[in-house]
């Protein structure tokens, strides 16, 4: 069973519709018993990291995170409320992976929010097994993860960030794997299922 | 590499596609979550569904299509067409949308721009501008451009920006449905002043203008929106982007 964290942060719709497509079981939950039960656990998210953490926080949910066993998927936002600092609502984070979160500098080239589809390199996690090198991701972001040992996969949007962080049982990715197309279907499946 | 998005553009009324497309061989030629999945498959970067029904029941038969389409289709989609309050937002974004477009109403209350973004983000919200080039001045015009407003594109366009739009998608009213190119000029214009993403849309008629109008020393926009050339199939996207790829245009080749 995967138990997908409901903080009334975006679009849950999305991630559930994905999982319903790979036929896997899941439930829907912001209750710390609830999310005991299952062995995956997905952290999706759209919309700003300190909003994020204080739903987060009300529902008693910072500590559950943090001590969970078993695989881990953040998402998006998700990826960034498990970095130990965003910039953005100078917000404090969960701190599973040591990165910092900052602004995406734009430009004439760059817009920001980055909204589209990016290639994604030095794949480096079971999630990626079967995806090519410099694959194509969805993404939609304003902020972005630096680029540490915690890195296992690389984008460039005018800067360099982390498209996915690894720490033990936890995986953050920035992309958005259930609007990824066959691709992301692939990265979800993996999660869903490989030895991570 | 982050590339430029190929958008085929679907209109709906009561639930149906508006105009059939016989070449897609589909089972029902106006099913709009059959074709989909079809320009989906032939890799379309995203989806744009406009409700053109004038009923409130057709309006409700469109929500009820957003959730079939969100439950089969797995690249993002915006959907719009008589957007005007917060609650119909949210219907449409509980059904699955991952974008809204609204046009007219941004127009009569600029302010719905700044409250629709604020609770949903600005990545949700996309304003559509139709333009005319009237007197020298490209003037704002809504209702699908039957009514002129006494806003200048440029400025308009610079002030949803600072309201929170995420991203603009515009469309020139002197150039849709000629198939005689994209307004290159406009959106190399905005597409400098703006530091959101600009959509253009309006007068594809062959390869060359998508190229045209995505490349960095013509248009140089984020994304190409397009309709009958694509659901006539006079361009296949499979071939539209291997002639982007080799004019030097960055595009999604791998699905």
């Amino acid at each position: 069973m995967t138990g997908i964290v409901d903080y009334k942060a975006g679009n849950l719709k999305s991630v559930q519709n994905a999982l319903k497509r790979l036929n896997a079981d899941f439930i829907t939950s912001n209750k710390a018993c609830e999310l005991a039960k299952c062995n995956r656990i997905i952290i999706p998210g759209v919309g700003g990291a300190g909003w994020a953490m204080e739903n987060l926080k009300k529902n008693n949910l910072v500590e559950v995170i943090r001590n969970l066993k078993c695989p881990v998927l953040g998402i998006c936002l998700g990826l960034q409320i498990l970095c130990s600092y965003s910039e953005e609502d100078d917000t404090e984070g969960i701190g599973i992976f040591p990165n910092m979160v900052s602004r995406i500098p734009s430009s004439e080239e760059i817009k920001v929010p980055d909204t589209g589809w990016n290639t994604v390199y030095d794949l480096n996690t079971p999630l990626f097994d079967g995806i090519e090198e410099n694959s194509f991701f969805y993404f939609v972001h304003s902020y972005s993860a630096e680029i540490n040992g915690y890195t296992c996969a690389k984008t460039d949007y005018g800067i360099k960030f982390s498209a996915a962080l690894k720490e033990d049982n936890f995986t953050g990715c920035q992309f958005h794997p259930e609007k990824s197309g066959r691709i992301g279907q692939k990265f979800l499946q993996n999660f869903l299922t490989k030895e991570i | 590499m982050h590339a430029k998005r190929i958008i085929p553009c679907l209109d709906i009324k009561d639930g149906q596609t508006v105009k059939g497309i016989n070449f897609l061989q589909l089972k029902n030629v106006g099913d709009p979550v059959e074709m989909a999945e079809f320009y989906s498959n032939e890799g379309a970067d995203e989806l744009v569904f406009l409700d053109i029904s004038a009923t409130l029941e057709g309006r409700k038969t469109f929500a009820g299509l957003v959730e079939k389409i969100a439950e089969r289709i797995n690249i993002p989609f915006t959907v719009g067409g008589g957007i005007s309050s917060l609650d119909d937002a949210e219907t449409l974004l509980k059904a699955g949308a991952d974008k809204i477009s609204i046009n007219s109403a941004a127009v009569a209350d600029p302010s719905l721009i700044k409250r629709l973004g604020e609770r949903f983000g600005s990545q949700f919200v996309v304003v559509a501008i139709d333009a005319k080039y009237i007197n020298g001045t490209w003037t704002v015009t809504t209702h699908g451009g039957s009514r002129n407003t006494n806003r200048e594109l440029f400025s308009w366009a610079a002030e949803t920006e600072r309201l929170g739009a995420g991203e603009i998608l515009f469309t020139s009213m002197d150039h849709d449905g000629t198939e005689g190119g994209y307004a290159c000029d406009v959106y190399k214009k905005l597409s400098g002043i703006l530091s959101i993403p600009v959509i253009a849309s309006g007068g594809a008629g062959k390869i060359s203008d998508i190229a045209d109008v995505l490349s960095r020393n013509k248009g140089n926009a984020d994304a190409a929106l397009a309709a009958s050339i694509f659901h006539y199939g006079k361009i296949r996207i499979p071939h539209l982007k291997r002639e982007l790829g080799k004019a030097g245009i960055p595009v999604r080749t791998t699905l």
